[in-house]
């Protein structure tokens, strides 16, 4: 044999290795990993747009860019409810694959759905980093993901996350993070060195003493875990720390550097940084550095007092920022210009009336200063770079600003009566249309377009059709833009735009509201009228739109393109539409969902008949609230909590935030707004298919609030009966077509079922307190109140059916859901609401409102298209039925609205009328 | 009780050569291939080598025999294109499962033979698991780049049918090879650890990956390195590379990996590059020459061959192979069989 010396190759070590076409290892030696997250649709609205539009060529190109600048994963991520995240996925993935200059690097497949991260996997070569897994949802379902991860070959970003809430502490960082780490390499096998923690960063400075210690925390988290759970790697966003110096890009970028610096020496070795906001360590000032470590290291109790303070003094240091030394001392335009884009009120009546006195007229300051800023505010709008809460605070401004100088303007009309208007961009006319209440989005749009200079008309809510048309005429506006939520107001639309052909309107027609859709706008409006229409479903492209149409230079080639373009659409979705087979009503019926009444638990309430609930304390419905639909209300999107941590709108959402805590707690503690519930629960069978008999105790026998069972003579009134649509598509084998009379037992099988209405408000006080914002100029807080206003009233649904499930009716008096639970509706039963997928007939809550005495009893009242009046109310049904679940209605054929027709003794027009959006064609 | 792990720490195993270049010599007819079964299937299967196997397993048999009497440690089950996926190209998917649990037992039973003979040198039986046909992360399609004419699903589940035709028929342990995509290949290791955790079975896996040219990369354009890092999340008993290149251009990559692996590494390069006339054409001298470096840069624990290569190579191999030490490695999981 020939002599070999010993061997003694090493061991080799455990470094998070990961790998694109090209490997990445992370030793100790390594310098920070940076994560590029350009290519995520809840971080990047460009990316968000090039994937809504499918444009995945140029989608590419980012994941390109970041590449080429230096990233060493891409972030990848399709979350947002308009885009099939999972096709998206893999469709994204399938091109970027393909790219050998941005595929040499390892992907990050982040989605907080199991199923995207799962498609992701299974596309991948290379051993990519999956984004995010947590205890949250239990460890049931954490070793789960673990197992098929490591099984994929992927490494893991585990989030401080469990079934409690998200860490915010020391201990509680390091309590999971241990956890975590000893179910993953004890139970699953899971190599140490394929874990990543992300031990949430949180803000500091934001005056709350509970965030003083948020960095600290986390960088001692980070040194606990990287010294006790050997081999693992710690992630995290950078930016959340400095949210709170937002706008002052001197301090944010030392906090960052600062807040590496020691994250990176206790451990912390990847992340997401943006590399345009770092300062050099060694190059922040000594003095700033102190106020900053003294904030980050929570060392004295006026550190946040005095690093605002030396903020003040460091603004213009910045590179970004030369022109702008110590902002009040700046000329007046670039205070005035500060102050919009701010959105500071404090100063800006003087500043105001500095420019007065300096014009030759009042109105040049509208038309110069004012609109310069404005103008700077509408340009970092509309390149993403501010978002909607932040422009309409600049409006409060702006509003105040030019209702100091109205007076002015008029007096100056007096001594010279030539002098017409101030030139204004054009005259925009905008309602919700009659019989819907709907108007926060509305609002926001008229305030964007107001920001841009247009003068807005704004006729409210309710707005019949004759007032629209006599006040565009009268004051000659340039544009109409009506806006609706419920369905019935698609056909008001439809009504105003033949009326506005009949009467030779020109001015093109404005479309949105949240069931509104390009489709119905191209298949529905636009042939009903010969001037332009167009769907518009955000504010930022109002603008843009309101632009093009009304600008000379644009204008009659745009409106030709938008006609050419709604035909062409139309053309399409017309030719599209999937040949649907329907089955007769009757075919239908005979597919109904099967339930075995034999073995089907019916659970007899505990307490039957209606109730009412006036004042009630609204601090028990904070916790009900789902926070998703708020920020979706202000055009950011994104999952909350989630969103509060969101790398692009993270730190907007978090402001408003704040805000929108300030003014629930206004609202609680001074109540300003008021909670009522009617909701009653009643004896009740399936007859005839279709139909829910209802048994309403006779009024004279009633007790009213009575815990026992009402014995007594029961009346079948007419309106006592719910008539139920069921579904007439055809469906795949062995799928029914189902009515929600299917969860209710059939009277022929002998058994007593149930069936619970309710209504709630939280809209008495909304308008008054909304119109007194109005009057102070403050759209912001005057949506804000509204916005507040629906959330508590979907809580208070959310808690009134909660209350339902395991009290009055107590079918499930063991239930412990948390209010994520509730949001994603694991709850046993379903609480559909009139005018929602499962039963889009508004006409059932004229049936609700008689069971229940609605309007004498809680006062909210139905409109001629049946939207609730208040606004913030919500109604709907209560089924108890184990197996009765949430369904979509779809489509249905003229042969069932016939026979709903009949059944509700109505005439054919008129349920034709009111099941039109139904009808399939 | 003889493990492969035991072996592989006393010396260095001989793996063995093409199962192709020798069945060429039988120089079977469509007629052979079809045998008495399918002498009436509806489209020829001339060329179908892993069907010979049913139709003439006496010529399998003998290969192995002769590669066992060269001196290989482990054979290759006749099993390269044993897959729904592979088939499809026959019309034979249903035949998959038969195709491997014979392909195995007939191994096996030669190999039992002749550990019964020489029980100081046990024998062992791979089966083999190709690439398949097609690829799951790249586009048949240059103008559709997007495309997959395959999903990690479909690959997960015909590997997996493989597989356990392969247990079933008694193999030692499985070789996951010729890997020109990663992704195939990991979707045939996500099927092998859900049966071993089904069957609660420990079989040991090797992994064989191929560099197509002198870019050094696989057919999917991963580096070397980056498709060590891609395939190490399942317990392996050794990594490596065959076929595309002959022993001398392969030397850098088994370098790569030598240097960044716990585990055992195997090389089976093909007897050089293919000549004008495409066939391998380098003498068993001129590649156990080639070889002989690898063992004095300690690279390799399992050494054979592929294409072109032949009994004489596999002897020429494992003469000079005796003479060394085996290459230091460590074992990362007790797997006994």
């Amino acid at each position: 044999m020939k002599a070999h010396q010993p061997s003694t190759i090493n061991q080799q070590p455990k470094y998070l290795k990961l790998s694109g076409l090209e490997p990445l290892i992370i030793t100790p030696e390594s310098n920070f990993i940076n994560v590029g997250e350009r290519t995520n649709v809840a971080g990047s609205k460009k990316f968000l747009r090039l994937i809504k539009e499918r444009n995945f060529e140029e989608a590419l190109s980012v994941a390109r860019e970041q590449v080429e600048n230096g990233a060493q994963i891409i972030d990848i991520n399709m979350d947002d409810g308009l885009i099939d995240g999972k096709e998206a996925m893999v469709k994204f993935l399938n091109l970027v694959i393909a790219e050998p200059d941005i595929s040499r690097v390892p992907i990050m497949i982040d989605s907080s759905k199991w199923e995207i991260i799962e498609a992701g996997l299974q596309v991948v070569q290379g051993k990519c980093v999956v984004n995010s897994i947590s205890l949250k949802e239990g460890e049931a379902e954490f070793i789960h993901h673990a197992k098929l991860i490591k099984r994929y070959g992927a490494a893991v970003i585990v989030m401080a996350f469990d079934e409690m809430g998200q860490a915010d502490n020391y201990q509680r960082r390091i309590e999971i993070a241990k956890r975590s780490y000893d179910i993953l390499v004890n139970q699953v096998k899971f190599a140490p060195e394929d874990i990543i923690f992300d031990l949430n960063i949180f803000p500091v400075a934001t005056g709350m003493d509970e965030h003083r210690k948020n960095a600290i925390d986390f960088i001692e988290a980070t040194r606990w875990v990287r010294e006790n759970l050997p081999h693992v790697s710690v992630s995290g966003g950078v930016s959340n720390v400095s949210f709170s110096f937002r706008g002052n890009d001197s301090v944010r970028e030392a906090m960052h550097s600062v807040f590496l610096y020691h994250a990176i020496q206790a451990g912390m070795n990847m992340g997401i940084v943006n590399p345009a906001m770092l300062e050099i360590y060694d190059d922040i000032p000594k003095d700033l550095l102190e106020h900053v470590e003294d904030v980050m290291f929570d060392r004295r109790d006026d550190a946040t007092e005095r690093l605002l303070d030396f903020a003040e003094t460091v603004v213009g240091k910045s590179k970004e920022s030369k022109i702008d030394l110590s902002w009040r001392e700046e000329p007046l335009q670039s205070r005035i210009t500060r102050a919009l884009v701010k959105g500071i009120d404090e100063f800006i009546l003087a500043d105001i009336e500095e420019a007065r006195q300096k014009a030759n007229k009042p109105i040049e300051v509208i038309e110069g200063n004012l609109m310069v800023g404005m103008n700077v505010v509408g340009d970092l709008f509309g390149s993403g770079k501010m978002f909607l809460p932040q422009v309409v605070k600049s409006a409060r401004v702006m509003k105040k600003a030019v209702a100091y100088l109205l007076p002015y303007i008029e007096e100056e009309k007096l001594k010279n009566p030539q002098i017409g208007d101030s030139k204004n961009a054009g005259k925009v006319l905008m309602a919700t249309v009659k019989g819907d209440v709907h108007d926060i989005g509305k609002n926001i749009v008229g305030v964007v377009l107001a920001c841009n200079n247009y003068e807005i008309i704004d006729l409210g809510v309710m707005v019949p059709p004759e007032k629209i048309i006599a006040v565009a005429k009268e004051e000659n506006v340039d544009a109409i833009g009506l806006s609706g939520l419920i369905t019935p107001s698609l056909d008001e639309m439809v009504f105003l735009a033949k009326e506005m052909q009949r009467q030779n309107f020109k001015v093109p027609l404005l479309i949105g509201g949240a069931t509104t859709s390009k489709a119905h706008t191209a298949v529905k409006i636009d042939p009903q009228y010969k001037c332009a229409v167009v769907h518009i479903n955000d504010a930022s492209r109002a603008v843009t739109v309101v632009g093009d149409l009304l600008k000379k230079e644009t204008s009659v080639l745009y409106k030709e393109n938008l006609k050419s373009d709604y035909d062409t659409f139309r053309k399409d979705f017309l030719k599209r539409q999937r040949v649907k087979t329907y089955l007769s009503l009757s075919e239908a019926r005979r597919n109904k969902f099967q339930i075995d009444w034999n073995t089907s638990e019916i659970v007899k309430p505990n307490q039957l008949g209606v109730q009412v609930i006036k004042d009630f304390d609204l601090n028990l419905l904070v916790d009900y609230i789902d926070w998703t639909p708020f920020f979706r209300s202000w055009e950011l999107h994104g999952r909350y909590p989630d969103i509060l941590k969101d790398k692009i709108v993270g730190e907007q959402a978090s402001e408003l935030f704040v805000d929108a805590q300030k003014m629930l707690q206004k609202i609680i503690s001074e109540k300003l707004l008021e909670a009522r519930a009617v909701f009653g629960i009643f004896k009740a069978n399936t007859v005839n298919d279709d139909d829910i008999l209802i048994q309403i105790p006779n009024p004279k026998s009633q007790t009213p609030n009575s815990k026992n069972d009402c014995q007594s003579e029961l009346v079948e009134d007419p309106n006592s009966v719910f008539r139920t649509l069921r579904q007439q598509s055809k469906k795949a084998e062995g799928k029914p077509n189902i009515a929600l009379a299917d969860f209710i037992a059939p009277k022929e099988t002998g058994k007593q079922d149930y069936l619970g209405c309710f209504c709630v408000s939280t809209g008495f006080g909304t308008q008054e307190l909304a119109s007194k914002f109005e009057k102070e100029h403050d759209d912001y807080n005057s949506i804000m109140v509204k916005a507040l206003a629906d959330r508590l009233a979907e809580a208070f649904a959310e808690y009134l059916h909660k209350k339902a499930r395991t009290d009055y009716w107590g079918y499930a008096s063991e239930e412990k859901l948390s209010n994520e639970d509730l949001i994603s509706e694991k709850y046993k039963g379903i609480r559909p609401a009139p005018g929602y997928p499962a039963c889009p007939d508004h006409l059932e809550k004229l049936t609700i409102w008689e069971i229940l005495k609605v309007k004498k009893n809680i006062g909210v009242e139905l409109t001629e298209s049946l939207a609730m009046w208040p606004a913030a109310s919500v109604s709907g049904y209560y089924f108890a039925n184990p197996e009765a679940r949430y369904f979509g209605l779809g489509k249905i054929k003229e042969d069932q609205i016939e026979d709903f027709a009949k059944r509700k003794n109505m005439n054919l027009e008129e349920a034709t009328k009111w099941l039109k959006p139904n009808l399939a064609d | 009780m003889n493990t492969i792990q035991k072996s592989l720490k006393e010396r260095i195993l001989i793996l063995d050569g093409a199962m192709g270049t020798m069945l060429q010599r039988y120089k079977f007819s469509e007629e052979d291939f079809r045998g008495e079964r399918f002498k009436d299937f509806h489209k020829s299967v001339k060329g179908n080598n892993d069907l010979l196997s049913i139709t003439q397993p006496q010529a399998i048999a003998e290969i192995h025999s002769k590669y066992f009497a060269a001196g290989a440690d482990i054979v290759e089950t006749n099993t390269f294109s044993s897959t729904t996926i592979a088939m499809a190209d026959y019309d034979m998917q249903d035949l998959v499962y038969e195709l491997n649990f014979e392909s195995a037992k007939i191994a096996k039973k030669v190999a039992e033979e002749f550990t019964k003979k020489e029980p100081s040198k046990p024998r062992f039986v791979a089966g083999a698991m190709g690439p398949t046909n097609k690829t799951a992360s790249m586009s048949p399609d240059v103008n559709d780049p997007g495309f997959r004419a395959i999903s990690f699903e479909e690959l997960r589940v015909a590997y997996r049918q493989q597989a356990e035709a392969l247990i079933d028929g008694g193999v030692d342990l499985l070789l996951v090879e010729t890997i020109f995509d990663t992704l195939n290949a990991k979707a045939a290791l996500f099927a092998i650890d859900e049966i071993k955790e089904e069957r609660n079975l420990d079989i040991p896996i090797m992994i064989s990956g191929t560099i197509t040219d002198a870019s050094g990369r696989t057919l999917s354009g991963q580096t070397a390195e980056a498709f060590l890092i891609s395939i190490s999340h399942i317990p392996l008993l050794s990594v490596g590379f065959n076929c595309a290149l002959g022993a001398k251009q392969l030397t850098p990559h088994l370098e790569v990996i030598a240097n960044r692996t716990n585990l055992a590494v195997s090389a089976y390069p093909n007897a050089g590059l293919p000549n004008a006339f495409g066939e391998y054409d380098e003498s068993p001298e001129q590649m156990a020459s080639q070889i002989r470096e690898y063992l004095d840069k300690q690279l390799v624990n399992i050494i054979g061959g592929c294409c072109g290569t032949t009994p004489e190579h596999i002897k020429a191999i494992a003469k000079i192979a005796s003479q060394y030490k085996p290459r230091p490695f460590f074992q990362t999981e007790n797997i006994s069989i």
